[in-house]
């Protein structure tokens, strides 16, 4: 069975799937079940995790989970959209190690908090960046 | 007694670096038992600037986020922007394409195979590899008038042309090369001290692989059969006969061997474009004119590891978001799992065995935490990787020659 399938039999209503052509994949979830699906993903589905990409929409925060789908040649992007007035996720950290530092660069660019992330300080940006300013905001 | 924790700095700033980092090591006697790095220091907000510049500009900009890999970037962002067009490139853009990127990846591997002899004390090695590495930007220079910076890269194909008459001239530098890579690739494998030095250091397993992300020639030495060439061919990857080369160990002996053995079958690559595109005429490009609104991903295998663009666009003629990830993002956190319980001597090639890294071990200082005195600065650090290297020699009873 393809991922898509998999995905799609495991959580049924709770994720929507876009595919703009057979080699991306789009799911859509809610930011509550966003731990269980990309557990699913990486650790069930044996996906590699590539990078996660934040962004500032007009009326809200989303982030992308990108993960490689590498027997089939597919890239499987997670979306979530969060809160404009307080975004906040959960850290993805304790099921991907690697994503410690993806989230600490959302957080300082964006202002994206991440709830129960180990060490969240500055990676790019110095020290003593004043608090409160996010080069990648927009709006 | 406890055991007293020295703090070893390495980094910030060298000029061969693509991305300046910091390395703090923890060590205790001669073993290091924690790493922890910052990077940052020459941020240079090529996402944000990418925002202002037009859809065309940005191939330009983002060459310039790295001057060994300068053309994967471009690579994997006209796959990108190609991926929200929904287009299909001409033939012949997609063989040019792939003799770039290939060139590209013999003049990198040696590179960095030229540091890593260096740091072992075999400056014969360093010489020898960058001698060789010469033609290859030759080569560079004739297709494209630039050693570095090709600009070849274009959205809907490439910017120029391979002239039928070059390709003779290329063909003979390639096979030139090939002979000296041969002899290259056969001497480390059969030589006794590299094995000593190298075999079971700084390894890396298929489960670290997994939980960092770890892509390039980094995870292939560690068995982890990935390579975005061949899961998800871009170019003309699918239209040439090649092979994935992975080896077992996940050691720095192996990160050297599939390199060197990458670049033999990066020039049978290139031979095999150059053949298809020989004699024949064709398009080198399909007109694009607007952007529609949307998203697009594209990835390109680049010399260290894949290379991941992610681009949207909102139908004007710049991109809203754009992020880029270069393979060292995800590699360098495996120096957590590879370093700790090495010891010192043999850190500067674990650090140099991923890649990005001898860039950072150029200024290096050893500091006694309490009384904050230098105890080593970093040509202390190369003395004692190539004073091991004299020891092994001695060892196994061979003449130590530099």
């Amino acid at each position: 069975m393809n991922a898509e399938n998999r995905l799609r039999e495991k959580f049924g209503e709770k994720i929507k799937i876009e595919k703009p052509n057979e080699k991306r994949i789009y799911v859509t979830c809610d930011k509550d079940d966003l731990e269980e699906i990309v557990k699913f993903i990486f650790r069930d589905m044996d996906a590699r995790y590539i990078v996660a990409t934040g962004l500032q929409n007009f009326d809200n925060f989303e982030i992308l989970y990108h993960f490689g789908i590498d027997e089939e040649g597919k890239v499987l992007s997670v979306r979530v959209y969060l809160d404009k007035d307080k975004p906040e996720v959960k850290s993805l950290t304790h099921i991907i190690p690697g994503i410690a530092w993806i989230e600490r660069e959302i957080w300082e660019l964006l202002g994206i908090n991440f709830v129960g992330h180990p060490n969240l300080k500055h990676l790019l940006l110095p020290e003593d960046w004043p608090e409160g300013n996010y080069p990648l905001r927009k709006y | 007694m406890g055991k007293k924790r020295v703090v070893v700095p390495i980094g910030p700033y060298h000029p061969l670096l693509e991305e300046p980092e910091y390395f703090t090591l923890y060590c205790e006697g001669e073993k290091v038992v924690d790493v922890e790095w910052q990077p940052g220091y020459n941020h240079r907000a090529i996402e944000k600037i990418s925002e202002s510049k037009h859809w065309d500009q940005v191939t330009f900009l983002i060459e310039r986020i790295c001057g060994i890999c300068s053309t994967s970037h471009p690579i994997a962002y006209v796959n990108a922007v190609e991926d929200l067009l929904q287009i299909e490139i001409p033939e012949r853009a997609k063989y040019i394409r792939c003799i770039i990127a290939e060139l590209e990846r013999i003049h990198s591997h040696l590179l960095w195979f030229g540091l890593a002899g260096h740091f072992l004390g075999y400056n014969t090695v360093f010489m020898w590899s960058w001698k060789y590495r010469e033609p290859v930007l030759e080569i560079c220079e004739l297709i494209s008038g630039n050693r570095n910076h090709y600009a070849m890269m274009k959205i809907g194909g490439v910017r120029r042309d391979i002239e039928d008459e070059d390709i003779p001239v290329i063909k003979k530098k390639l096979s030139e090369i090939k002979g000296k890579l041969e002899m290259l690739t056969n001497a480390v494998l059969d030589d006794p001290v590299l094995a000593a030095r190298l075999k079971g250091v700084g390894i890396l397993t298929k489960e670290d692989v997994k939980n960092y992300g770890a892509v390039g020639p980094t995870a292939r030495a560690s068995g982890v059969n990935i390579d975005v060439r061949k899961d998800e061919p871009y170019a003309a990857y699918d239209l040439i006969e090649w092979n994935v080369i992975t080896c077992e160990n996940g050691d720095v002996f192996d990160k050297a061997v599939v390199r060197l053995l990458e670049c033999l079958e990066s020039i049978k690559i290139i031979e095999q474009c150059l053949d298809a595109i020989k004699g024949k005429k064709g398009e080198i490009e399909t007109e694009v004119r607007d952007i529609p609104p949307g998203e697009g991903i594209g990835h390109g295998e680049a010399p260290r590891g894949e290379v991941f663009h992610y681009i949207r666009s909102d139908g004007t003629n710049r991109p809203v978001r754009h992020k880029v990830r270069a393979p060292s993002y995800v590699n360098i956190p495996t120096f957590k799992a590879s370093c700790i319980g090495e010891t010192i001597s043999d850190v500067a090639i674990i650090l140099a065995g991923v890649d990005p890294c001898y860039c950072c071990t150029e200024r290096v200082s050893v500091y006694d935490m309490e009384k904050k005195k230098k105890i080593y600065d970093f040509s202390d650090l190369i003395k004692l990787s190539q004073e091991k290297t004299k020891r092994v020699c001695e060892e196994l009873g061979v003449k130590w020659k530099e």
